[in-house]
């Protein structure tokens, strides 16, 4: 029923266009579904769907404040909002609007920000967004889901089309390779147990599922057995399973695109903290801003490898009582 | 400068964008090249600075709040002498003292880091009013928008504040090339008529042709003595990819790939235009 399918290879489809078709599904399926951009349809390939369906699809200009406020009005009489923009422009530029409009205010939004973390490459650090985790997971409801792959992505987008509250996605355009196959069923609240192992846990999202399963592999060929999952939603988060995988391996590292402030490994922190107390070492964006580069150099510039996930495993299990 | 020299120096400006856009492969060339006549008029005539000393207090500012017309700055900055030309060849790569986006802390002579739409504006103002607050009389601060970007609701808080605190020493330039990304500003989001918008909220405000170097400089001392103590805006009526015809074709000419035959095409076009200027 799930199979992992992850080889690193280029995906049968790009995000993008799986958003786009995902959006049309949408529109068939219900009409109140509506899709509001802010002048960036070009980067997300959905600029057909703006002249096939125009009462479906709405460009706002370059006012991500006002989509979301707009976003919060339509709901108002019945319609269904997926608004989209680069990540930094739609969470830190907007989160008032998110927090106010639509989360206080009891309403129901799916926000897509794209070209998350390092994936913004040559956009720089003016479009580098390692926070979005961090705000929108002090929002009460909401749903955070940091995108690995394709089939997740189309999966989640459906399913959330009637979620109360805030669901925001975070995810790259472009060059994320398959990790699941098309016929798995996600849930929220649901993560995935990728590959068993018994000295470490691996608990990983995004675009760094894929390099956790890579340092799974690293780690084999030093005789030690790495759990590796993903938590398909940071928040909320699947207590059970990272509290059993906790229980059983005794040492756990985090992995991802994203600040280690605020990010999956302090949400996973602070359950285990709380539940089964076990050394916990974080991958991710330490203390520094974004710059220009392609994925790979900026992986390496912020230790988003796999060489680094193995070291960090190998001295969480060294710090276990 | 002359004229003449004014347009030498706008042809520069575009050749180097060109070379170093090129040299990457790709990047934000069409509302790079639409303000490469401004620049010269600004950086040949009119702004004060210093080249050796670029954050010297007494200078004038230039802020793009179009963080993405980085290229055409570093450009005009490097042909003054703020940086060695050698550093375009490194932009927006892999450890580059120039990204993409304007960026304060790594480029010399650049005023404010700007990429995040509508942001510059405010920044703009602030220095304005803060130079005002200080009696430094005669320094300029020069902010250019984008159409576009003038959706964004910050630009009209800064275009109030400006107006409320009449910032005469703050001139705003409009890159009235009438595109975005997603298509024209009417089929996205009209802009209305910006000289109204501005005038609304207190500014003097004037349209000249952006491809004119001479119109922009007389536009720029004529507002001074005639904005009656207002902020300044002046439209500049231009097309994307301004000044360089097989850019200026392509239909969406935002961010592209810059392939070497493209940028051979576009370098032979303004090698073009150079021959025939220095004949007339
Ligand atoms: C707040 C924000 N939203 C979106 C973007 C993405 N973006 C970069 S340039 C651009 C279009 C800008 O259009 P315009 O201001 O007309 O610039 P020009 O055509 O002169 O290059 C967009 C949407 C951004 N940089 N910042």
């Amino acid at each position: 029923m799930s199979e992992i399918i992850y080889t690193g290879a280029a995906p049968k489809a790009e995000i993008s266009s799986v958003f786009s078709s995902t959006l049309e599904e949408l529109f068939h399926q219900d009409s109140s579904v509506v899709y509001i951009d802010a002048d960036l349809m070009g980067s997300m390939k959905t600029k057909e769907l703006w002249k096939k369906y125009p009462d479906n699809v709405i460009n706002t200009g370059i006012q991500e404040a006002n989509m979301i406020g707009v976003a919060a009005g339509l709901y108002l009489t019945g319609m269904k909002p997926y608004v989209h923009s680069f990540s930094p422009f739609a969470s830190r530029r907007v989160f008032d609007q998110v927090f106010l409009s639509i989360g206080y205010a009891g309403k129901s939004i799916r926000i897509i920000g794209s070209d998350a973390g390092i994936m913004a490459t040559y956009n720089g650090g003016t479009h580098m967004c390692f926070e979005d985790i961090a705000m929108m997971c002090t929002i009460p409801g909401v749903c955070v889901i940091d995108v690995s792959d394709a089939a997740m992505f189309r999966s989640l987008l459906i399913q959330t089309k009637d979620r109360p509250g805030v669901t925001y996605f975070r995810t790259a355009r472009r060059g994320l390779p398959d990790v699941y196959s098309d016929d798995t069923e996600f849930r929220i609240g649901e993560g995935k147990l990728i590959s068993d192992g018994s000295d470490v846990t691996i608990i990983a999202s995004g675009i760094m599922v894929g390099t956790a399963i890579e340092a799974a592999g690293i780690l084999k060929e030093k005789g030690v057995s790495a759990e590796v999952i993903d938590p398909i939603t940071i928040k909320p988060l699947d207590r059970e399973l990272i509290i059993s995988s906790a229980k059983k391996t005794g040492a756990v590292v985090t992995a991802e695109n994203h600040s280690i402030h605020g990010g999956l490994g302090a949400e996973v922190a602070s359950l285990l903290s709380g539940e089964y107390p076990v050394p916990v070492m974080m991958v991710g964006i330490e203390d520094r801003f974004g710059q220009v580069g392609n994925e790979k150099y900026l992986r390496e510039q912020y230790g988003l490898t796999a060489d680094n996930i193995a070291e960090k495993a190998l001295a969480a299990i060294n710090k276990k009582r | 400068m002359t004229t003449k020299e004014l347009e030498l120096f706008a042809l520069d400006i575009r050749t180097e964008i060109v070379k170093a856009i090129a040299k990457k492969g790709g990047g934000h060339i069409g509302g790079s090249l639409t303000i490469a006549d401004l620049l010269a008029v600004l950086y040949g005539n009119v702004m004060r600075y210093d080249p050796k000393v670029p954050d010297w207090e007494g200078r004038d500012f230039l802020i793009s709040s179009k963080g993405h017309a980085g290229p055409a700055l570093y450009a005009a900055l490097a042909l003054k002498g703020f940086f060695p030309m050698e550093w375009l060849q490194k932009l927006n790569i892999e450890g580059t003292t120039l990204p993409g986006h304007c960026d304060r802390l790594k480029v010399p002579g650049i005023d404010a880091t700007t990429g995040s739409l509508g942001q510059g504006a405010s920044i703009a103002a602030g220095i304005a009013l803060g130079l005002k607050k200080q009696h430094k009389d005669g320094q300029y601060v020069y902010c250019i928008t984008g159409d576009g970007e003038s959706a964004e609701g910050q630009v009209w808080e800064a275009a109030a504040f400006a107006g409320h605190f009449h910032l005469s020493n703050l001139i705003f330039f409009l890159d009235w090339n009438k595109k975005q990304i997603d298509g024209t500003n009417d089929e996205v989001m009209s802009l209305m008529d910006p000289m109204k918008k501005y005038s609304a909220f207190g500014w003097y405000t004037m349209c000249v042709n952006g491809a004119d170097v001479s119109e922009i400089e007389n536009a720029i001392s004529y507002a001074k003595h005639n904005c009656g103590g207002r902020p300044i805006f002046i439209a500049l009526d231009v097309v994307k990819g301004s000044g360089v015809p097989c850019i200026e074709e392509v239909e969406n000419n935002h961010c592209i790939g810059v392939p070497p035959a493209l940028a051979e095409k576009a370098l032979s076009q303004l090698e073009e235009h150079r021959r025939k200027l220095v004949e007339e």
